[in-house]
């Protein structure tokens, strides 16, 4: 075998019952490279990661691995970091009560007379955070800590255990710009110290940025491997390759036929409840048409879902004033259900935390926010109910077996269609959609758009906050930039590029005039 | 397979406790020799333990909303003295003592909800807090000295349905009526079941799982009709029972079938997401709360009408006894799961069980040994079955020929 090879992965195949995640993958690493791969949802990225790593140990697929030119047979997780090779899951997954020190050296204490040694701990904690450029106290709880500093954290707890193959799990999915930046940057150091990395992602752009090679995987069967050459990827070859069939356009076409303002905010003021003091909305003022998509950008943090949860009946922050019109009826929105009554509804950006209950089926996800509407007397009608879920299931093309089976069966794309379906059955005026396709794959993605102009084209309000420009520019009519908690412009998205938007993003009102 | 399914709808799991009761039933009257299933001993079964599952149907709401009651024993003792004390020592009427304990325990219920709900401190501390109030406060009024209670209310506590009308039906005739009366519910239910799900859906559901569904219910009421009817003259379906059913079936029907049942479900499951769904979670949890309370003073002056007097340490520990009924039934302690029919059952096993042991003449202690270890049993036989990837038992008894396998992969829907 090649020395230049640090890892092979030889047609691995691993079955669930009923289900084959892994059907012959192949996967070819080489030393000091960073290496992606992709692949729709569901396609078996993880899975393959789990096998790699001993999560699912050696016997329980089949196939080989072969890490440093020998046959790698894991047991367990502490024999492949023994081996040198550490994940790092897309849940960060690091103790928030505890200090850095203590979560760096968690399971892999220095001990010392049967007693840990935490000041030789802190000692090397300071080093391996130097190795990250973090420039912290190791006693500072992780909970203190933001989301790209705690991945930075994940990453020296990586080095502490001698990593030599280093895996990221959709590392920058919940980062920033600024702290994705600094994350890449930081693999670069890490190539050039010799480690190797695969990362998983579905930025296209970062694959882009970084890698050497691109790994695509689509239904459980490697599709093809290339190598990237000098920043340049062919971004539609591989999206192509991992849903199986060209896309031309990443968004489906649709004119837009805007109509009367029938949702206006005016001077909205909202106050952190954790910070006082700190505004996250300040005198924020913007409308919608009837018929019109009206994308929200903004940095994470710059205060977008703050206003869109404050608006959603207070759900959010301290309310210090400002108004809500409807149709030109200023409307009170003192709660959640009344925001719903009045035609409002708020699709969170968490779909997980906020909006579902894993433990409903489909069909009592879809009437729960509004009970009303299956009520027969006083009583809820499950015929009723039926009906109202079998329409969504069809209007939706959610793919599941019946309407009865449990949201946790369904793949994250149609679990956000049921969350979708759920909100439609509300009949809102007014569809506030907040990062609508987040962590789902690019099909799933294309019909969530699909849905979203349907909604326009019924005369409803659309409004699309997202993280991804490419997404607003492509699906909205016009574009709010937001940051720190100010609306800093409106563009009319056919006048607007990602340069644009991001000029606004990072302006804040002070510097504006 | 697929005719069981037919006639007991598709989620044969829930009847897994069902059968692990009737078989503790069986074995207990062959082991016992016969002294298990008679009038006197079935209708003791459900008067004397009426008190706990109506402490178990507050409960299981409760534990669905992801809190835990500790009062309910100490509030159902003090609700019971202050019943006792305001007939004896202040001269109410028997009715208006009666109300004054069940107002005293929404009062209490009030308590705890504003704790739990308004202040968002945790149901354990809240209640143990109150735990330790009334149970002190139950010693303290009444000076460690139990307190007769009204005559009238033995009817509530332990009482019969009248004996009446012609002696050839061999039975007492209320009860008969009552059974009579359930087994036309069951007929008129099932019927107008079949003809709303023939009008709504396309695929028909053929008349033979109706009249199965109809016969095999007649067959059980009529059963435990003559079974319950059959005792010695006086006595009958029990009036505590007779509450207790009517109760079940309030509260099936509030949990299963209103927006406010819905709701403690959304709480349970996912608090978060209900809020965003419209969903007043402060008030869910208050009324869930207020509502425990409520039953518990029910239990407590329904128990001091039983043992015709009140006594200082009434209630001690009935709280676990009711939380026990609930995890027996399926009820995951994160919330968000459980139902008031398997709670019932799980009450059920226990009454069994210390029935049974009674009759083999198993002494206290060891009967306690065995209930918990029946509480592990049945709660590990629970947890084993829903966990991901495993067929369940009942699954493989049942599924062995059935091609279909819906558990699907337990990981990596998402990769």
């Amino acid at each position: 075998m090649e020395d230049s090879i640090i890892l092979q992965m030889r047609e691995i195949v691993k079955e669930f019952p009923g289900v084959r995640a892994l059907d012959g993958v192949t996967l070819e690493v080489r030393r000091g490279e960073i290496h992606s791969i992709c692949g729709e949802n569901g396609a078996g990225k993880s899975t393959l990661m789990k096998v790699l790593s001993g999560v699912y140990p050696y016997g329980s697929y089949e196939g080989q691995i072969f890490y440093m030119g020998e046959e790698a047979k894991f047991k367990n997780i502490k024999e492949s970091e023994n081996a040198g090779i550490v994940i790092i899951h897309q849940e960060l997954t690091m103790i928030p009560e505890l200090s850095i020190t203590e979560n760096i050296f968690m399971g892999n204490e220095i001990v010392k007379h049967g007693l840990i040694d935490w000041e030789e701990a802190r000692q090397r904690t300071m080093e391996l955070m130097e190795r990250v450029g973090l420039n912290l106290n190791p006693n500072t709880l992780i909970k203190n800590l933001g989301v790209g500093q705690q991945q930075l954290v994940e990453i020296a707890k990586a080095l502490s255990k001698n990593v030599k193959l280093l895996i990221l799990d959709e590392p920058t999915s919940a980062l920033n710009e600024a702290d994705s930046a600094n994350l890449l940057e930081l693999m670069r150091g890490l190539k050039s110290k010799g480690i190797t990395c695969i990362m998983i992602s579905h930025k296209l752009n970062e694959i882009a940025a970084i890698s050497d090679a691109v790994t695509v995987i689509r239904d459980g069967r490697t599709v093809e491997t290339y190598p990237v050459e000098a920043g340049h990827v062919d971004e539609d070859r591989i999206i192509s390759s991992m849903v199986g069939r060209a896309i031309e356009n990443r968004y489906p076409p649709h004119e837009s036929h805007p109509g009367e303002i029938i949702f206006e905010v005016s001077d909205w003021c909202v106050e952190d409840p954790n910070v006082p003091g700190r505004m996250v909305c300040k005198n924020s003022e913007f409308h919608v048409r009837a018929g019109e998509v009206v994308g929200f950008a903004g940095l994470m943090g710059a205060g977008r879902t703050e206003l869109m949860r404050s608006i959603f009946g207070h759900n959010y922050g301290v309310f210090h004033g400002g108004t809500v019109k409807m149709k030109g009826q200023e409307l009170a929105l003192p709660s959640v259900s009344a925001a719903i009554e009045a035609g409002i509804a708020y699709v969170p950006e968490d779909r997980k935390n906020l909006g579902l209950n894993l433990l409903d089926s489909i069909r009592m996800t879809i009437v729960s926010a509004n009970l009303k509407a299956i009520l027969r007397g006083r009583l809820l009608d499950s015929d009723k109910e039926l009906q109202a879920a079998e329409q969504s299931r069809k209007a939706l093309r959610v793919k599941t077996s019946s309407v009865d089976a449990g949201v946790t069966t369904l793949s994250g794309g149609n679990q956000q269609k049921v969350v979708l379906g759920k909100w439609m059955f509300t009949e809102p005026e007014v569809l506030i959609l907040d990062e609508p396709t987040r962590g789902i794959d690019v099909g799933a993605k294309y019909e969530i758009y699909r849905l979203i102009h349907e909604m326009a084209d019924q005369g409803k309000a659309v409004i699309l906050v997202s993280s991804e420009l490419p997404e607003l520019l492509g699906m909205s009519d016009r574009i709010y930039t937001i940051c720190e908690g100010s609306i800093t412009g409106v563009i009319d998205s056919k006048d607007a590029d990602q340069e644009k938007l991001m000029r606004l993003m990072t302006t804040t009102s002070d510097t504006k005039s | 397979m697929n005719k069981i399914k037919k006639v007991l709808g598709d989620d044969l799991h829930k009847y897994t406790m069902v059968i692990a009761l009737i078989a503790l039933i069986v074995f207990f009257n062959i082991a016992s020799g016969g002294k298990m299933i008679t009038p006197s001993n079935f209708q003791n079964l459900l008067s004397g333990n009426a008190y706990v599952l109506i402490l178990a149907i507050g409960m299981l709401m409760v534990i669905v909303i992801g809190q835990i009651d500790l009062s309910v024993g100490s509030v159902a003792g003090f609700c019971g003295m202050v019943m006792a004390i305001a007939f004896q020592k202040w001269n109410f009427p028997w009715w208006a003592a009666v109300l004054l304990g069940m107002g005293i325990g929404v009062l209490i219920g009030a308590w705890n909800g504003f704790w739990v709900a308004k202040m968002g401190i945790p149901g354990f501390i809240t209640t143990l807090g109150s735990m330790m109030i009334f149970r002190g406060a139950v010693i303290w009024i009444s000076h460690s000295i139990s307190v007769p209670a009204p005559s009238e209310l033995k009817w509530f506590g332990a009482g019969h349905l009248p004996e009446w009308g012609p002696a050839f039906t061999g039975m007492n005739n209320s009860t008969l009526l009552l059974g009579i009366f359930a087994i036309a519910f069951v007929i008129y239910a099932q019927l107008r079941q079949h003809a709303r799900v023939n009008e709504l859906h396309t695929n028909k559901e053929p008349l033979w799982p109706v009249v199965i569904r109809i016969v095999l219910g007649t067959g059980v009421i009529g059963y435990l009709t003559w079974l319950f009817g059959t005792g010695r003259p006086g006595t009958s379906f029990p009036i505590p029972g007779l509450i207790l059913v009517v109760l079940v079936m309030i509260y099936h029907t509030i949990t299963q079938k209103t927006r406010f049942g819905r709701h403690i479900y959304a709480v349970g499951g996912n608090k978060n997401a209900a809020a965003l769904s419209g969903v007043n979670v402060q008030k869910t949890y208050f009324l869930t709360m207020l509502n425990m309370s409520f039953l518990a003073a029910l239990a407590g002056i329904m128990f001091v009408g039983r043992s015709t007097a009140a006594g200082p340490s009434d209630g001690t520990s009935w709280e676990m006894d009711a939380i026990a009924s609930v995890y027996i039934g399926g009820a995951a302690v994160s919330g968000g799961v459980g139902t008031i029919m398997a709670t019932m059952v799980g009450g059920m096993m226990m009454a069994v069980l210390n029935s049974g042991l009674m009759l083999l003449g198993v002494g206290a202690d060891k009967t306690q040994v065995i209930k918990g270890l029946v509480l592990m049993a049945a709660v590990a036989f629970d947890v084993y079955n829903k966990r991901p990837g495993h067929v369940s038992i009942t699954k493989r008894l049942f599924n062995r020929n059935s091609a279909e396998n819906k558990e699907g992969s337990p990981a990596d829907k998402k990769s």
